[in-house]
């Protein structure tokens, strides 16, 4: 097969860059391993998705759904399925599904959509055995809301990321008792909405600087113990408990899943965890793009639209030669507080250019200050800074006339 | 009667303190307007949209939600409700489930296409 634009991924950020794609004129293939369009969104059945981009409040199918009918609408490729086992750096992308077998298509342009997956107690290296009933948060929202499975009944949840609130919400819903939630943090990542309404609303406690030391059990979960962290986030083993549960969810982070260009060149970033890319969304591989989650890990799913509109924009014009490679390029660094910036790197030119950003630790009564050499292009001072919350700059072009610089001034 | 309760308009999550003296309700410690307007709101007459699921025939189950907020303390009673009710195939987004659910003025409608 031969596609101007091959999208690797059919979730929010796969099909907003392949809608923009095939607007900006080129013939466009979306590869999707589910049976379905929408990624994870099918899953997310809570509402309060689409606030910005769609201006109501949409549950994660709804949101998927609009997008799933546009691109309906189009005569966009769609193959479900589709598993992608390689990529190289000539953009032949090599997949396997039911309906054809082994195959490749030949593109112009690639399109990485991918999304993230989620640390497991592997990852974290839990201590204590490996019985029946330890699910990590994203899991557990599968079984219960696709599939149709009731998870668990006294359920303990390790991490106050968004996905372990809302979890928390939907099992007390199915008639679980949730014990308690722990944060080794001494703040959460979560969204305070999501803490006021899936926990504060039904009483289930939130540890602060709290882990678990050992789960227990043989064949199922019968209970773990959970002790208080010291600043050096090491367990003070003198204040451990015991807590009894049948389940425990894992909501204990996010990494892009960027397995499949590891074999690739690709420049990367050990900050996001995926490819450094410039203002268009391009990696360090020309005409190959990468948006959303397999990016960097999004909060809201606004942005991942976004940012797959950019990439689709731009991948478009790569497969028409309309690139121009000739602009001068600068980079964008983070410093002081300011964990990561992205795109990392800018062009010359005119108009506006917007950089994300997340911070490493939570300022309140700050100010962000971006530099180009010595001169401040840009401040702005909020009360509050916190790492859960991707933040965003629009800076003018004009006045970027070098490297720029993001930093944080108490 | 006094709440101690957590603004929800932004991260800052400022601790508000709500204070009800019959008809007379009294926000403290917010550091804007929004959180006085949710203090207030939130004390006398919280609301919540309710997200969750009903079973298919024969089938796994499709999301659904409340078409408007309901008050808060109906949310149990709507997802008992929940709990006896079976759809067929096929569903669509916005295919009543239960119309005007135990009085509360909310529909419970389908939230995914399925079948």
């Amino acid at each position: 097969m031969k596609y101007d634009v091959c999208v690797i991924g059919g979730g929010p950020a796969g099909m907003a860059a392949a809608l923009e794609a095939r607007k900006n004129g080129s013939s466009v293939i979306i590869l999707e391993r589910d049976v379905k369009l929408g990624g994870i969104l099918n899953q997310c059945i809570h509402n309060g998705f689409g606030l910005h981009y769609f201006k109501e409040e949409l549950t994660g199918p709804e949101y998927a759904s609009r997008f799933v009918k546009m691109v309906e609408e189009t005569d966009i490729k769609v193959v479900l399925e589709a598993m992608v086992i390689g990529l190289t750096p000539d953009k032949v992308v090599t997949a396997v599904c039911p309906t054809e077998g082994v195959f490749t298509v030949e593109a112009k342009s690639v399109i990485l959509a991918m999304g993230c997956r989620e640390r497991t107690a592997g990852a974290i290296q839990m201590p204590g055995s490996r019985p029946a009933g330890i699910y990590t948060a994203g899991m557990a929202q599968r079984m219960m809301n696709i599939e149709g499975y009731r998870v668990g009944k006294k359920v303990v949840i390790l991490g106050s990321g968004d996905i372990g609130l809302i979890m928390a919400r939907r099992m007390t819903f199915e008639g679980a008792k949730v014990q308690m939630v722990l944060e080794l943090m001494p703040y959460s990542s979560g969204l305070k909405r999501n803490i006021v309404q899936c926990l504060d609303d039904f009483d289930i406690p939130l540890h602060f600087a709290h882990t678990i030391t050992r789960v227990v059990g043989k064949d199922r979960l019968e209970g773990l113990y959970y002790a208080e962290v010291g600043p050096d986030r090491k367990p003070k083993l003198e204040t451990e408990k015991f807590v009894e549960c049948d389940t425990l969810l894992l909501s204990v982070g996010l990494i892009p899943e960027n397995d499949l260009i590891s074999n690739v060149d690709i420049k990367m970033s050990p900050i996001t965890t995926g490819a450094v890319v410039d203002e268009y969304r391009q990696t360090s591989i020309p005409g190959i793009f990468s948006c959303g989650n397999v990016l960097h890990v999004h909060d809201l799913v606004d942005n991942v639209s976004a940012e797959g509109t950019i990439a689709g924009e731009y991948a478009s014009k790569y497969a028409k030669g309309e690139l121009a490679t000739s602009e001068t390029s600068y980079k964008v660094n983070a410093t002081n507080g300011v964990r990561y910036a992205l795109p990392q790197s800018v062009y010359s030119g005119e108009g506006k250019v917007k950089v994300y950003f997340r911070v490493g630790d939570v300022f309140k009564n700050a100010k962000l200050i971006v530099k180009c050499g010595d001169e401040v292009i840009y401040s702005k001072k909020k009360m509050i800074f916190t790492p859960g919350e991707m933040e965003s700059v629009e800076l003018d072009k004009s006045k970027i006339t070098g490297d720029i610089e993001l930093s944080l001034e108490k | 009667m006094v709440k101690n309760i957590t603004c929800i308009n932004c991260p800052m999550g400022c601790a508000l303190t709500v204070e009800v003296n019959g008809d007379e309700v009294k926000v403290s410690g917010n550091t804007c307007k929004r959180g006085e307007v949710y203090g207030k709101q939130e004390v006398t007459n919280p609301k919540r949209v309710v997200t969750s699921l009903v079973r298919i025939k024969d089938g796994a189950v499709v999301s659904c939600k409340t078409n408007q907020p309901i008050n808060k303390s109906d949310i149990f009673k709507v997802l008992e409700e929940l709990r006896h009710v079976e759809v067929t195939l096929p569903v669509r987004i916005g295919d009543v489930i239960i119309k005007d659910v135990l009085g509360t003025g909310a529909d419970v409608v389908a939230t995914a296409n399925i079948g």
